[in-house]
């Protein structure tokens, strides 16, 4: 899939950093103000999106390989469900808020605050976040047209 | 009056998702029944004159998380708005898991029309 | 403020029916956007800010995948529906369960009227009084999904990977016995 012209590049080079830091700031303030993990994460994998149609989708794998992006959406995943277990051992219930309760308290209002509520919207923006890169990565890659041949003989690593 | 014409574009994406031929209408008119389903939940949970749940440092009483009953009373309902968040991003899986089987079902047979798609097998 | 909540409504079942009579596909497809800012919208007046931004976002990346299928292809309209008789019994059962409904929305509250406020002990008042005192999240949808009910979380987190590990498996280029030849 082939990139767009050169004023397109330019200007995107700019904005898909813009993009990817306010993710990252709905992500981490997702408990004081609305965002939270979902929205964050979805809009870390738009930047990607927007790198991958201005450059070319080559650019776009070598930038965060596939592989990788499939690791992170692995490590994501484990994050979030060691923190619900980590709530079983260390209090009585499982998704038991035990920074909150137990460890370390904080003002509320504050952005250390609310235990370990910032903490699995970190873990769920990277997961989300991957999953849609990968997601819309591959669907691009298919070919365009029904009559052209596709080579076995490549190999890409994990595809 | 407003929930009775919600319904109407729930059963707008039913029509055409039972009548239509094309598999990607068929893709569509889910995708506006599950739009017509979240804006419903959403206005259950609505009361006149109501403020957004988030609580801002003029609603606390005091440090100890006291909230004042100005807030209490104005506040709309947070239970619903939870459950349609996780809704909206699971339609969007289904419809990513949807529109790969509608490419691979084209190139396979070279066509949309699900008529024409009769034989299913493996 | 009643009134903007009718317009908005009547433009997304105009931009619906567009939706779905239209016989080209792109045409479809810009349509559904329509209707997804819409929605934004009216959550935004609906005091549900949280929601409205991720509605918008979702629904970007919803279209992108959706024009992914429709543009570039050789497409032949496909003309007519199906059979008449098929349609004739599809078109009337709609109507018997839209019928239906409407008899259901009789008995409702109205719209505006808070139920949930009407019983002291209900979950939304809990979690509206003691929300910030028993999790310290300023945020309550976020202490509600997160915290309450952290479950439900986990499980759409599930969800989620499930169906996109789904669709990753059916884009696959190579075959599994391709791949078991490469690795001996």
């Amino acid at each position: 899939m082939k990139g767009m012209t050169i004023i397109v590049k330019t200007v995107s080079s700019w904005v898909k950093v813009l993009i990817f830091l306010f993710g990252i700031c709905i992500i981490l303030t997702g408990h004081l103000t609305p965002g939270g993990g979902f929205a964050g994460g979805v809009i870390l994998a738009s930047s990607y999106v927007l790198l991958m149609l201005a450059f070319g989708r080559e650019f776009a794998e070598e930038n965060l390989p596939l592989a990788a992006a499939s690791r992170l959406d692995c490590a994501g995943a484990i994050m979030f469900a060691a923190i619900a277990v980590l709530g079983f051992v260390w209090g009585g219930s499982f998704f038991f808020n035990y920074l909150y309760q137990i460890y370390l308290p904080g003002k509320a209002l504050n952005l250390v605050s609310a235990g370990t509520i910032p903490l699995s919207n970190i873990a769920i923006g990277i997961k989300v976040g991957a999953s849609l890169f990968l997601i819309i990565v591959m669907l691009s890659g298919f070919c365009q047209d029904y009559r052209c041949k596709v080579d076995f003989t490549k190999t890409k690593g994990e595809e | 009056m407003l929930y009775a014409m919600c319904f109407l574009m729930f059963m707008i994406g039913l029509y055409c998702a039972i009548v239509k031929k094309n598999m990607v209408k068929i893709v569509i008119g889910l995708a506006v029944m599950e739009y017509a389903v979240n804006l419903f939940l959403i206005m259950l949970g609505y009361r006149h004159g109501g403020e957004a749940p988030i609580v801002g440092p003029a609603d606390m009483v005091d440090s100890t998380g006291q909230l004042t009953a100005l807030f209490i009373d104005k506040c709309v309902d947070p239970l619903p708005q939870a459950l349609v968040l996780t809704s909206i991003v699971i339609g969007l899986g289904s419809l990513a898991l949807m529109i790969s089987i509608c490419i691979r079902t084209y190139e396979k047979y070279q066509t949309f029309d699900i008529t024409e798609i009769r034989r299913l097998k493996g | 403020m009643e009134i903007l909540f009718y317009i908005m409504i009547i433009y997304m079942l105009i931009a619906a029916i567009i939706a779905v009579e239209t016989r080209d596909l792109l045409s479809s497809v810009i349509c559904l956007g329509a209707i997804g800012v819409g929605v934004s919208l009216m959550f935004l007046f609906l005091k549900a800010p949280d929601i409205a931004i991720t509605q918008i976002v979702v629904e970007v990346l919803g279209l992108i995948v959706l024009i992914r299928a429709t543009i570039s292809r050789d497409l032949t309209f496909i003309s007519g529906d199906r059979e008449f008789f098929g349609v004739v019994v599809s078109v009337v059962i709609v109507l018997i369960i839209f019928i239906a409904g409407i008899e259901v929305f009789r008995s409702m509250p109205d719209f505006g009227n808070a139920v949930f406020a009407e019983v002291p002990n209900s979950a939304s008042n809990t979690y509206i009084r003691e929300g910030v005192k028993d999790t310290g999240a300023a945020n309550l949808v976020a202490s509600v999904i997160l915290d309450y009910r952290g479950y439900d979380t986990l499980g759409e987190a599930t969800v989620l990977f499930t169906s996109i590990l789904g669709a990753i498996v059916i884009l696959r280029r190579k075959s599994r016995k391709q791949l078991e030849e490469i690795d001996k």
